[in-house]
């Protein structure tokens, strides 16, 4: 099964039960179901279309997942003055796609990722998700975010807590906990969905916020930052989830990191932001075999342990190197302008 | 970077969950040490049953926080009793406590009767300030309007002693009437709740907004859902300062005259008769109201706000 892009008749077939648990559930039980498809006419799914709402505009060409337009942000400050956190982003990202946001720290990194979830509005300039205004999108659910901080609810339980999208959105409670306990495991942290999330470390806790961002299985991810507050091994385990999960569900992914060798391990673009005024100074392609549907017949997703396994060779190619020293240089380069 | 292979990364990742559970258990363990203490006596029977070594500890914790008080109060007491008796100081200056815990046992009927009348008087304000100042400042919250007129008033009312009102409030109502003590008490209880919670329903941190707004809640589900339980710690702020107020105020009114039931005005009657010992008596009585309403609202709190029996500064500090 995980040499088969889900995309292809696996997305059809699974338009008729969202919350139905994944027919190939193996071991591990850390597998994610597919993205819960809109209503896509059965047969009609086009390959790079899986996630795409049906209201398609008639528009040709496929529509994109993301497409930020010319767009500027200037937050004015209390004592009159103005920061001009980002102008002129440009930025486009394909269905499925997974791209990196890397740059300085304030170069306006989280602020993007706001303007695509519409948590801020732009200035000038337009930002569309799946064909829609950012607003519609985020009024019909199209992406799941994961904050810089964790932001959990003190008084919820951590099982509560990934529950809480389910929730609001009056999924049954039966449902919430079966898929609590899925991505509580997913993240390692079967253990503590009784817990307060003030008895978690911080690395816990952000985890909680990743479980927490998947939990309604949005088309799109945003994720600020999610592993800057764990340890190396924690770091690639997580990493190798985050991997296996777009793959298996062909989710969007947009992700803010600081890490290099992050970015390019995970995405297929990197874009490379620079500071005042913060703005796209380059976007990278990222080629690096290896890190699709591993090759074989396996009926099954990998372990994590063979996902981390894998992972490590793909960190060890000549290719990955060329990658991490593309987008070393890019930044240096606008970190001197 | 000659990486490890493959049975190392396996490894560092069942390391790094064992890791997990370890620092997680041992927050835990110190949590329910200092909720069982927090709680006192009341749940005796909520003893988890862990090892008899972390029992130890908590007993030995409990000790370490009950003990120095107790010790310094009896230290206080017997160096009272020894100043009273070895200057002969006279009982309308300060009587011994053995005076005093005789005259306490001698009117015992008397004082529990009249701390019933004092404390459901304390009590029924206290409910009453607690309801109308949360209900204000739920209203004050959610309307920018309600809350440019209450801010004032509220400003100005807490500048006032309210405690002054109550001869006015005595003349307002009938001689036997407990209403007037409820009042100045409902009142003297409403400003600490109202303020408290006004301030907690705004402090709703941005990432809290953010995650709702990015779930697309409206403004009800999001006011149940983040809004209401984050102003809990902060609405029993107010009210653990306010229960402790609502005693003084209710034994203070009644200081004014009106109805002769309560602690309050046996402690005038007995001070007008030169009977100081009984005097103190009921000092203590009050005394005793007084730490017994307290604790009864630091319980209300401890069940209200599970998350936070942390051991004392162990959870998000919130004033
Ligand atoms: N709500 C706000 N009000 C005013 N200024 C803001 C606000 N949010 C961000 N800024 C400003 O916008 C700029 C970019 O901030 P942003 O948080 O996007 O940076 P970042 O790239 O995410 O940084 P980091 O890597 O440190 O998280 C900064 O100069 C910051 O001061
Ligand atoms: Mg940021």
């Amino acid at each position: 099964m995980t040499s088969t892009p889900p995309q292809s008749p696996a997305a059809g077939a699974a338009s008729d039960a969202p919350a139905a648990p994944s027919p190939h559930d193996e071991p591990t039980a850390a597998v994610p179901d597919p993205v819960a498809p809109d209503p896509v006419v059965p047969g009609t799914a086009v390959p790079t279309a899986a996630a795409v709402p049906a209201a398609v505009p008639a528009a040709a060409g496929p529509t994109q997942a993301v497409e930020v337009i010319g767009v500027d942000k200037v937050f004015s400050t209390s004592g009159g003055g103005a920061t001009v956190a980002l102008t002129g982003i440009d930025l486009t990202v394909a269905p499925g796609e997974f791209v990196s946001l890397i740059g300085p720290s304030g170069c306006g990194k989280s602020t993007l990722l706001r303007l695509v979830g519409d948590l801020v509005e732009p200035t000038g300039g337009e930002v569309r998700v799946f064909g829609e205004p950012a607003r519609a999108a985020r009024q019909s659910q199209r992406y799941g975010i994961a904050f810089q901080q964790a932001g959990l609810l003190e008084w919820r339980t951590v099982a509560g807590n990934v529950e809480l999208p389910l929730q609001v959105h009056g999924v049954k409670k039966k449902e919430r906990r079966e898929r609590a306990r899925e991505l509580l495991e997913l993240v390692g942290l079967a253990d503590f969905a009784g817990h307060w999330p003030a008895q978690l470390s911080g690395g816990m806790q952000q985890r909680v916020a990743i479980a927490r961002a998947l939990a309604e299985r949005p088309p799109l991810l945003l994720l600020d930052e999610p592993f800057g507050a764990l340890d190396e091994m924690t770091r690639e385990r997580m990493q190798a989830e985050l991997a296996r999960i777009r793959l298996e569900t062909s989710t969007t992914v947009i992700l803010v990191t600081h890490s290099i060798p992050e970015a390019v391990f995970l995405s297929d673009r990197v874009a490379v932001m620079s500071p005042r005024p913060g703005r796209i100074t380059q976007v990278i392609d990222i080629d690096v075999p290896g890190r699709g549907p591993a090759p074989g017949e396996s009926g099954g997703a990998p372990a994590v342990e063979d996902a981390v396994a894998e992972a490590e060779d793909v960190r060890e190619q000549a290719a990955f190197f060329q990658a991490v020293t593309a987008v070393r240089e890019a930044l240096r380069a606008g970190g001197g302008s | 970077m000659t990486g490890p292979g493959p049975r190392l990364a396996a490894d560092a990742r069942s390391v790094a969950d064992a890791s997990d559970a370890a620092d997680a258990s041992g927050a835990g363990g110190a949590r329910r040490a200092g909720g069982v203490s927090g709680a006192g006596g009341a749940s005796g029977a909520g003893g988890v049953s862990g090892a008899g070594g972390v029992r130890g500890a908590r007993a030995r914790a409990r000790l370490a926080v009950v003990l120095p008080p107790v010790v310094f109060g009896i230290v206080v007491v017997a160096l009272w009793e020894a100043y009273v008796q070895a200057y002969d100081i006279k009982p309308y200056l300060l009587p011994a406590p053995s005076e005093i815990w005789t005259q306490f046992r001698h009117s015992f009927r008397v004082i529990v009767d009249t701390s019933k009348a004092t404390g459901s008087n304390a009590l029924v304000g206290l409910v009453v300030g607690l309801v109308t100042g949360l209900l204000a400042a739920l209203v004050a919250a959610s309307s920018k309007i309600v809350d440019g007129l209450l801010a004032p008033i509220a400003a100005a009312m807490n500048a006032i002693p309210i405690i002054a009102l109550a001869p006015l409030f005595n003349s307002m109502f009938s001689t036997t009437s407990s209403v007037p003590r409820r009042l100045v008490v409902a009142i003297v209880v409403f400003f600490p709740v109202y303020v408290n919670t006004v301030r907690g329903l705004r402090q709703v941190p941005d990432v809290q907004r953010e995650l709702m707004r990015s779930l697309a809640v409206g403004r009800w589900r999001f006011a149940c859902t983040v809004q209401l339980p984050g102003a809990i710690p902060y609405l029993f702020t107010g009210f653990r300062v306010a229960s402790s107020l609502a005693v003084i105020a209710a034994v203070v009114a009644e200081y004014f005259g009106g109805r002769q039931n309560g602690l309050g005005s046996r402690i005038t009657s007995a001070a007008a008769n030169t009977a100081y010992p009984r005097a103190w008596a009921f000092v203590l009585a009050a005394c005793v109201l007084g730490i017994a309403v307290y604790l009864i609202a630091g319980l209300l709190e401890w069940l209200a706000t599970p998350w936070r029996r942390g051991s004392g500064s162990g959870s998000t500090a919130r004033t």
